[in-house]
């Protein structure tokens, strides 16, 4: 009776999924679109086992445990399609069916042994129950009934079963029973995959990988490409630019889920809501009302209509659903491919809340690109609903009338160094080696002190530099974070038309933010740099033995608070490290560190919007360095140091790199200031 | 009640000028014409329109003007803004135009700041045009509390945050005060889409197109001259504070309430011959 009924199954099955994942690949295709290349689905193998399997590998038992169910479920459907789907009932391809079932058993314990609630193993809070714990189920469900229904192809008949089940069931009605287990794990596995199920992520997981919007992300032989192909560090490049708007438009960023690029939906719809993104998310921790993954999930519904009752994983803190709300249960918020996002399926507070620290994004297997997304709403919030949070807009205010986001006289940008005689570029036709760049920082007295170290260091070091002085603008970093990619593409023209009026080999900034949109974006405009960050630059002058520093008086233990905009938007992590290493201190590095380095709060314009939470971003990260018994933590970026000294004392002290530097300098003989070649870029892991 | 539960909304204009930023001198929203856009929006929505006297070949004005646009969002119908824009040359005296072409729409509310950021900044365009079209002027507006199809109750501001509530018959015109509403945010969006129209076919006597008192005018650069520090000799919390709150440090003025008009017109000009404003003779 099976005989007749397993290819029945399998082909309806199969059907049904298909004609879901038609209806899914529609609804993908809502966004704004772009050509279907199909052939792109080609690399899509490549890419799995390639970049997205060693992120999942950073959690080594979860990684076998995927290994193990998803490649003895592919394996077991492609027999089962051979062996009862078309008949081909040969004994050994049914040997490897009951071997791959076997396999994709023991994977589907796994799946539920990390699900299990006890006293002793907590359900992961990361994780989402629903629809994910029936798919732990129906993993063993499918798993078991194809090794079932397969064992009479290598010999074992139901007469041998009877044995071994009751002999008052009958073979019948195990046979009824067997097929009803299968029919579950059938319509979970491939229905669900094409009707929306949890198994959905395998399915627009991979259609995601083949057309994912930024796909220098999986190639290793791009130039910015990690060196290093080991498991947990990235591997392609860090494509971590913003897409540029088209000011022009019909719309101005994203209002509505069909408003997004058609690949963004897709990968929306990808998510395997792992938590992973929730974990690491500093506004999450801190109580503020985002959690990255709920807000994919809600995407997801905007995309495909209807409302987030039926999500069953953690919500945004502070909103109905949420860990520390009373009104429990989610189904408040609703959503249609053209109704708009804000605010009734997700609150501006929660776009707000984002510091585009990219921790979300770095830890994300399936590669979705959660950043790219809030900013694309923040567009449409800041360009055509003008409702940016107060001092946000205050700021880009001042950025259109002052080129600076405090409103200060930009001639004043060079004050903190009217006794430093620094050189101007303006007087320097022939053109310099190096030019610095301020930053906003420069009209910080804390960060002046941080510059007027780096000054000190390139004069120890003979280096060839001067500055822009008051022709320097604010490079639009935070007015692109906060959505205003009009104020952005003003500040960058201008800057990209002074700076194509002077000669220098390269730019060197203290700044992390400057260093990457000079770096990274100005390219979509125009302006292609060198540029170094400090911490680069001073490893290089360490390297070529043009500064030298003396011993630490006392043994002091430092530690390293890795820039979001350094480390994981430009790969930067070795130089600092360099740089700590030259000067003879102890270092110990926090629990997350290097590319899980957690932010600052002060990222994308979120010291601006300053959502209220539970407790401060940068408190959380000074218990971090506490927890090192650290008595100085090292930064490289302005708003790190401005955040991390907004901590009540006692605490650590804060001292940016190139303070510490200036500090141990033993001054040189003069030296003759001398070209020096720019090294490769660094992107390594610290030790 | 709040503005917009007003049943009838006369047909509101809001003048706007380009503003010059106390840093660094660009073009941009003037903060007070901003407030008395805001107030406009308040009060009638997307129904306000703009005005500007100006030259239409001016590339900062226009990016200026359109900042204003920008402020049209957050109203119940997108079609974006509409700024007229009187076309004349800076010579020109904007009196006229502005007059002409309010009569010609058929405005019965004007919003405008009390004085433009630059240029003049004399504080006279709105006694000129309220003079010319003979309607009523109130400055120094903090709020507009109610508004029909006759009359509209404002509350005006005062020193040490007093205000006054006042009630004008309409058409009339109103000078915003900086401590009005602040000006929404002015969005890229709505910028892009609020529309300037040209305005050249104004009916003007020839002689009123030319501002005739300034071809005399010497121009000199603005000094700045020095203030005179207040010194609050008190240990009393109270009065340094009343003292650092007070506007005008005007001692010797005196409050005359129940008196006729003619009575009143009488110490007015007893007043102003005591201080040498008008001459003995003078009537």
């Amino acid at each position: 009776m099976l005989q007749t009924l397993l290819p029945i199954l399998i082909f309806a099955a199969l059907a049904l999924g298909a004609a879901g994942a038609v209806r899914r690949i529609r609804l993908w295709r809502q966004g704004q679109r772009t050509p279907m290349v199909w052939r792109r689905l080609l690399l899509m193998p490549r890419r799995y086992l390639n970049d997205l399997h060693h992120i999942v590998a950073r959690d080594k038992a979860m990684a076998h445990t995927h290994v193990a169910t998803a490649g003895g479920f592919v394996a077991a459907m492609a027999l089962a399609l051979v062996v009862h789907g078309f008949g081909w009932r040969n004994p050994i391809l049914g040997g490897l069916l009951l071997a791959a079932s076997a396999v994709m058993f023991v994977g589907a314990l796994a799946v539920n042994r990390r699900r299990l609630n006890s006293p002793t193993r907590p359900f992961p809070r990361k994780l989402s129950r629903g629809p994910w714990q029936r798919l732990s189920k129906s993993l063993i469900a499918y798993s078991l009934g194809m090794f079932l229904v397969s064992l009479p192809i290598v010999g074992f008949t139901p007469g041998n079963l009877v044995g071994v089940a009751p002999t008052v069931l009958g073979g019948g009605v195990l046979a009824i029973v067997l097929a009803a287990v299968l029919v579950w794990g059938l319509l979970e596995m491939l229905v669900g995959m094409g009707w929306g199920g949890p198994m959905k992520h395998a399915f627009a997981g991979s259609f995601h990988l083949a057309f994912h919007r930024r796909p220098e992300r999986f190639d290793d032989n791009h130039p910015d490409a990690s060196p290093k192909k080991t498991h947990d560090v990235h591997r392609g490049s860090r494509s971590t630019a913003l897409f540029p708007l088209d000011l022009t438009a019909k719309t101005l960023g994203v209002e509505k889920p069909a408003d997004f690029q058609w690949e963004q939906l897709l990968g929306f719809d990808a998510c395997v809501q792992c938590g992973r993104c929730q974990s690491v998310c500093p506004a999450y921790a801190a109580g503020q009302p985002l959690n990255p993954k709920k807000l994919i999930q809600d995407m997801v519904v905007g995309m495909a209509g209807g409302s987030d009752a039926r999500y069953a994983g953690s919500g945004h803190p502070q909103q109905a659903g949420g860990i520390d709300v009373g009104k429990p249960g989610f189904g408040h918020h609703r959503g249609g491919p053209s109704d708009a996002i804000v605010p009734q399926l997700v609150e501006a507070q929660t776009l707000w809340a984002c510091t585009t620290c990219r921790a979300c994004v770095e830890e994300c297997p399936m590669m979705i690109e959660h950043v790219d997304a809030i900013v694309d709403m923040r567009r449409f919030i800041t360009l055509e609903r003008g409702e940016t949070p107060e001092k946000g807009a205050a700021a880009i205010d001042n950025l259109i009338a002052t080129d600076n986001p405090g409103g200060l006289d930009n001639a004043s940008r060079l004050d903190w160094a009217a006794d430093l005689e620094i050189p101007r570029i303006q007087d320097r036709p022939e053109g310099v080696d190096v030019l610095l760049w301020l930053g906003d920082g420069a009209f910080d007295m804390r960060n002046q002190r941080t510059l007027r170290s780096l000054v000190k260091i390139l004069r120890a070091g003979g280096v060839d530099f001067a500055v822009l002085g008051e022709e320097e603008r604010d490079s639009g970093d935070v007015a692109r974070r906060l959505g205003d990619e009009a104020t952005f593409q003003r500040l960058a023209e201008r800057n990209i038309a002074t700076l194509s009026r002077y000669r220098f080999a390269r730019i060197v900034t203290a700044d992390p933010h400057s260093f990457h949109v000079l770096g990274r974006e100005y390219g979509a405009f125009g302006g292609d740099y060198v540029v170094r960050h400090h911490s680069t630059f001073i490893a290089e002058l360490f390297d070529g033995g043009r500064i030298s520093v003396a011993a630490p008086a006392q043994a002091e233990t430092v530690t390293y608070h890795d820039p979001c905009y350094l480390g994981r938007y430009n790969g930067e992590f070795a130089a600092p490290r360099q740089v700590l290493a030259a000067l003879g201190v102890d270092v110990v590095e926090m629990e997350r560190s290097g590319y899980r380095s957690r932010c600052c709060g002060g990222g994308g314009g979120a010291a601006l919007s300053d959502v209220p939470g539970r407790a401060r971003i940068p408190d959380m990260r000074m218990e971090d360095v506490r927890t090192t018994g650290a008595t100085t933590v090292a930064v490289a970026c302005p708003q790190c140091t401005a955040m991390l000294e907004g901590v009540v004392e006692p605490r650590p002290r804060i001292l940016d790199l190139a303070e510490l530097v200036a500090e141990a300098l033993v001054e040189p003989a003069p030296a003759v200031p001398e070209t020096s070649t720019s090294s490769p870029s660094r992107e390594e892991e610290p030790a | 009640m709040s503005p917009r539960e007003s049943t009838v909304s006369p047909k509101t204009v809001a003048l706007v000028s380009s503003g010059r930023h106390p840093v660094s001198g660009r073009a941009g929203r003037a903060r007070e014409d901003a407030r008395a856009v805001e107030m406009g929006l308040a009060l009638v929505g997307a129904e306000l329109s703009l005005g500007h006297a100006g030259d239409p070949q001016d590339a900062s004005l226009q990016a200026c003007l359109k900042e204003y646009l920008g402020m049209f969002h957050g109203l119940d119908d997108d079609r974006g803004g509409r700024l007229s824009l009187l076309a004349m040359s800076a010579e020109d005296d904007a009196v006229p135009r502005l007059a002409a072409w309010l009569e010609q729409s058929g405005v019965r509310l004007v919003l405008t700041g009390q004085r433009a950021e630059c240029g003049e900044g004399s504080g006279m365009v709105g006694y000129l045009l309220a003079e010319r079209l003979g309607w009523s002027i109130a400055t120094g507006v903090a709020a507009i509390e109610h508004c029909d199809d006759h009359s509209v109750t404002v509350l005006q501001a005062l020193p040490q945050g007093q205000r006054r509530r006042l009630e004008i018959r309409l058409p009339c015109l109103i000078a915003v005060d900086s401590v009005a509403d602040a000006p929404r945010q002015s969005a890229f969006g709505p910028a892009r889409r609020g529309r300037i129209e040209l305005v050249t076919d104004l009916a003007l006597a020839s002689e009123a197109r030319v501002d005739a008192a300034r071809r005399d005018w010497q121009w000199e650069p603005a000094r700045a001259r020095p203030k005179r520090l207040k010194v609050v000799k008190s240990t009393n919390a109270r009065d340094r504070f009343r003292a650092a709150a007070a506007k005008s440090s005007a001692s010797n003025g005196q409050v005359l309430t129940d008196l006729t008009s003619e009575e009143a017109a009488d110490k007015l000009i007893a007043y102003l011959r005591a201080e040498k404003v008008l001459a003995p003779g003078d009537q």
